[in-house]
């Protein structure tokens, strides 16, 4: 390990991402309301504690090993998350509390959409547009973007890429370098974000909703700049685009560049994960629309088809947007959606969960070992579409699900020690830790009421959802010390 | 440029690595998992799993835009099918295989690209031969390297006490010279980093001397810069596989040539191949077995079994046992590094002699030889200057005048058949081969872009 390195990479990041604190800067200074101080001092901190903390160490030119990437990831999603709360703290309005700021920026940054502010509306217009960049930025990933723009990361750029990317099987790069490989996708998350936006807008929402929702929306993330969150445009025309583009966000983005570079998309119903992800998705749909029919929940069906299928892929993509009070829904339902949201997306998506391709994985196993029954003496690989798949892996997806079903456990036990009800700690920890935002029970629309230690507990679980365990975890072992 | 490389091992290992660095777009194509994991860990590249040479592993590995396939698999067969894959399905322009059976060698027609459409065969085992050959024909040296078919070459010397020039200017290098000869110093190394040679430069012993000179006149230089030494008469060489039989069949004429093979099968083989050569069976690093056949006496002892680790002891035990000159084969970089100028005189790299091959045909302009060197830090290479004054950057100027990027000089010029030691006031004209040593690999890409046309050409 050498910490010289690491700290370069870290300052060179800080450094860089400092000039994310800008645009929201010029929306404060156009909208003149007030936070506009806030925002250049906070750019100033960064900028010069990016700046001074790489000063010392950046003649160091030493490639990054496996084991820095870990470090430099899981610090700079700390370090960012730290310094993405300053706006909140330094602005006279919210002003929130240290604990507090924290949670909306890691929040924000994970791309959970859990909040802790309410009356939205009457915030300045440049906090929520910065709540809504934030999402944006962590929903492709700070460090794929990091990639993207830092040609000068070279091979560790590798290291730190397969720190962060969700999915079992890292390796797979979509062009032979990575620098590339990370700007294709962030032109996809691009452009998909453009066209989200002008679709809305073109919908009827105003240009800055418009842009605040194509933001979170893409990046699957779930902050609203209204506390109705998408109910309030009492639109079924934005909620069916909001559908579409979550439900796209969810798959695969090598899909979306295959379809892209080759003008095809058969491309998408040949990938097994894919076809399990839409037959999940329309499994939730069909049982939550069904449910609400059935209880009568709403008088129409029209509303009980129209709500129910925009909650199912909201939940299910783990976006967490709401356009009805679902928490309030008959308890089956509201569990079950609530369970949807361990799926996920798909791996290199921008949802959260444990992602498809895994749930997929771990079916295909548990058949195995059924037939293995029937025939003791058979070899049965496991495959995904026509391809076997390496033991390795479907190990690792083994052990990726005893740790998340572990963590799940400790932190919910932690939140109910607090004193919380248990239906409120157990969807708040799944919330987290899933990346969705909103919970059941007294976190159902916003983690206002929530003491400060559940925060704390909440937020640790975010970063552990969004890192995918892995990465966090590795870090808290002696072994990885050890010299 | 997109390269797809064929076959993880030791050479596609490092050419990968090589290429990777130069902001090419590589993909590594092997059966096995492990190392393609490993190579992934290690540098900037996207790896396939598969059989090289099926269409549809050739497609993964987006065959239908790269530039460039290099077969080096260790299939012969493999290689060629490849190439012809390539060629009839995804027409790309430059196929280079491994090609390593004498057997097809022997029918060039084959390889033509109305059979096997093969632009570039390499066979390692040529090159390395070669390389040890010239080593062998130059006692001193520590590198030779060819230039312009032979006409020009690079040698690398470590200079001593007692060599006419050694702690003199350089300048005064061409009045010690008898004659018409005449050379060029490049580069000099002193103690592992490299120094500009200029006028006034004082060489120093120990110092690594890189010069460029016509062939004939080698012999003559390299005595300035060591006391000179006698020929070698007596060669014994460790391994009789390829390169050691290859080795054995062109010297065996010209020196008393002996070669030790392990496996008594493989050592008849040998010995009814050869006519000159004494084929001992036994284990090159047996004591008693050296001394039999007088070791003491022994000018050069060179170890090219595939085996690194045999290959290093036995030529440490040789030297020890009194040996004039031992080299040994190693193909693991980080031993190259381990015992270079250590009881090891020449540690012989095979990747480093088989990459400047490869490098030649990604090197944009018309480049027409790379050597890589000093472990591909360095480069020396042959480019060729078209057009005129107003569209070239190097034709019609005086050497001093080209704008060379630090750490690059010019060392000879090859004019038809007439062999011109670079000056600062030597005019460079169009057609001509020029001879450049980069201290410093990474500024390729403004030699490349010095000897690219401009549009005005064309």
């Amino acid at each position: 390990m050498s910490f010289a390195a690491v700290q370069r990479i870290l300052g060179l990041l800080l450094t860089v991402f400092s000039f994310t604190l800008v645009p929201p800067f010029v929306v404060s200074l156009v909208t003149r309301d007030g936070a506009a101080a806030a925002f250049a001092s906070a750019f100033a901190l960064t900028l010069s504690i990016g700046f001074i903390s790489w000063l010392p160490v950046r003649s160091i030119r030493r490639e990054l090993r496996l084991r820095d990437g870990f470090v430099v990831v899981v610090m700079f999603w700390t370090v960012l998350s730290t310094i993405g709360a300053l706006p909140f703290i330094l602005a006279d309005d919210p002003h929130l509390s240290i604990t507090d700021a924290m949670f909306e920026s890691i929040s924000g940054l994970t791309t959970t959409g859990a909040t802790v502010i309410t009356h939205l509306e009457v915030l300045p217009k440049s906090i929520l547009y910065y709540r809504q960049q934030l999402q944006w930025l962590g929903g492709m990933g700070i460090i794929v973007l990091a990639v993207a723009v830092l040609p000068m990361l070279g091979i560790g750029g590798m290291q730190l890429y397969r720190a962060e990317t969700p999915g079992p099987m890292k390796d797979s790069k979509l062009t032979p370098r990575i620098t590339e490989t990370a700007k294709a996708l962030w032109y996809i998350y691009l452009s998909l974000t453009i066209v989200c936006g002008l679709a809305y807008w073109l919908a009827g929402m105003s240009a800055f909703d418009a842009v605040g929702h194509a933001f979170s929306t893409v990046a699957i993330g779930g902050f609203s700049t209204h506390d109705a969150s998408m109910g309030y445009f009492n639109s079924y025309v934005i909620d069916m685009i909001a559908v579409v583009f979550m439900f796209l966000a969810g798959v695969n983005f090598s899909l979306h560049f295959v379809a892209f570079r080759h003008r095809n998309i058969s491309g998408y119903w040949r990938d097994s994960e894919f076809r399990f992800y839409t037959l999940l998705l329309s499994s939730v749909i069909l049982v939550t629309v069904l449910g609400l029919y059935f209880t009568q929940t709403y008088d129409r069906w029209q509303d009980a088809l129209l709500n129910g299928l925009f909650q199912a892929v909201s939940i299910g993509t783990t976006a967490g947007f709401t356009t009805a009070e679902f928490y309030n829904w008959p308890g089956f339902i509201a569990i079950s959606l609530l369970f949807s949201s361990f799926v996920g997306g798909c791996a290199g998506s921008t949802g959260g969960g444990i992602k498809v391709i895994r749930l997929l994985l771990l079916v295909k196993q548990g058949l195995r070992e059924i037939t293995r029954l029937v025939h003791p003496n058979a070899h049965i690989p496991v495959r995904v579409g026509s391809k076997t798949v390496n033991s390795r892996v479907v190990e690792a997806v083994w052990g990726f699900f005893a740790l998340y079903v572990a963590s799940f456990t400790v932190m919910y036990l932690a939140l109910a020690a607090t004193g919380l009800d248990l239906m409120t700690a157990f969807s708040a920890v799944a919330a987290s830790i899933n990346n969705l935002g909103p919970g059941l029970g007294g976190v159902g629309a916003h983690y206002a009421d929530m003491h400060d230690p559940g925060k704390w507990i909440l937020c640790f679980a975010m970063l552990l959802g969004r890192l995918e365990i892995f990465t966090l975890l590795v870090l808290l072992t002696p072994a990885f010390w050890r010299k | 440029m997109k390269i797809i490389i064929l076959g993880a091992g030791q050479v596609g290992t490092t050419v990968a690595q090589n290429l990777s660095n130069e902001a090419n777009d590589i993909t590594v194509v092997d059966r096995e998992h492990a190392l393609l994991r490993d190579l992934q860990d290690r540098l900037d590249i996207r790896t396939v799993h598969g059989q090289a040479s099926h269409p549809d592993v050739l497609e993964r590995s987006g065959a239908d835009d790269a530039d460039m396939i290099i077969a080096v698999t260790n299939s012969d067969e493999t290689n060629m099918v490849a190439c012809q894959a390539a060629w009839t399905l995804f027409h790309t322009p430059t196929k280079i295989a491994r090609v390593r059976a004498p057997e097809y060698l022997s029918h060039p027609a084959l390889f033509s690209q109305g059979s096997l459409p093969i632009d570039v065969l390499i066979s390692p085992e040529q090159l390395v031969t070669d390389y040890i050959l010239r080593l062998i024909q130059h006692p001193g040296a520590l590198q030779v390297l060819d230039f312009a078919g032979g006409r020009v070459r690079l040698v690398a010397v470590r200079a001593y006490y007692g060599g006419p020039l050694v702690g003199h200017e350089l300048r005064t290098l061409n009045e010690h010279l008898s004659g018409a000869a005449e050379a060029r110093v490049a580069a000099i190394y002193r103690k592992g980093a490299a120094i500009q040679p200029e006028g006034h430069t004082v060489i120093e012993p120990d110092d690594e001397v890189f010069f460029v000179a016509a062939s004939a006149n080698i012999p003559a230089v390299m005595a300035e810069l060591r006391k000179a030494e006698k020929p070698f008469r007596r060669l014994i060489f460790a391994g009789g596989g390829n390169i050691g039989r290859r080795l054995a069949s062109s010297l065996e004429n010209d020196y008393r040539v002996k070669i030790i093979e392990r496996d008594e099968q493989q050592a008849r083989r040998v010995s009814e191949d050869l006519h000159h050569t004494i084929v001992l069976q036994g284990d090159a690093a047996d004591e008693d077995l050296l001394l039999e056949e007088s070791i003491e006496d022994t000018d050069v002892f060179c170890a090219v079994t595939n085996d690194d680790e045999a290959n290093i002891l036995s030529a440490m035990l040789a030297k020890r046992l009194g040996a004039r000159k031992v080299m040994a084969l190693i193909n693991r970089a980080a031993y190259v590094d381990l015992v270079h100028s250590g009881t090891v005189d020449i540690a012989i790299s095979p990747q480093q002699a088989t990459i400047g091959t490869l490098l030649t045909h990604v090197r944009r302009g018309d480049v027409v030889m790379v050597h890589s060197l000093r472990r591909g830090a360095a480069e020396a290479i042959e480019a060729v200057a078209h057009g005129d004054k107003t569209s070239s950057k190097v034709v019609g100027r005086m050497v001093q005048d080209i704008r060379l990027p630090p750490g690059t000089s010019i060392g000879a010029i090859v004019r038809g058949e007439q062999v011109i030691i670079a000056h600062h006031d030597t005019e460079i004209e169009s057609e001509d081969h020029v001879i450049l040593f980069l201290t410093d690999k990474s500024r390729i890409n403004e030699v490349e872009r010095l000897f690219q046309v401009g549009i005005t050409f064309l």
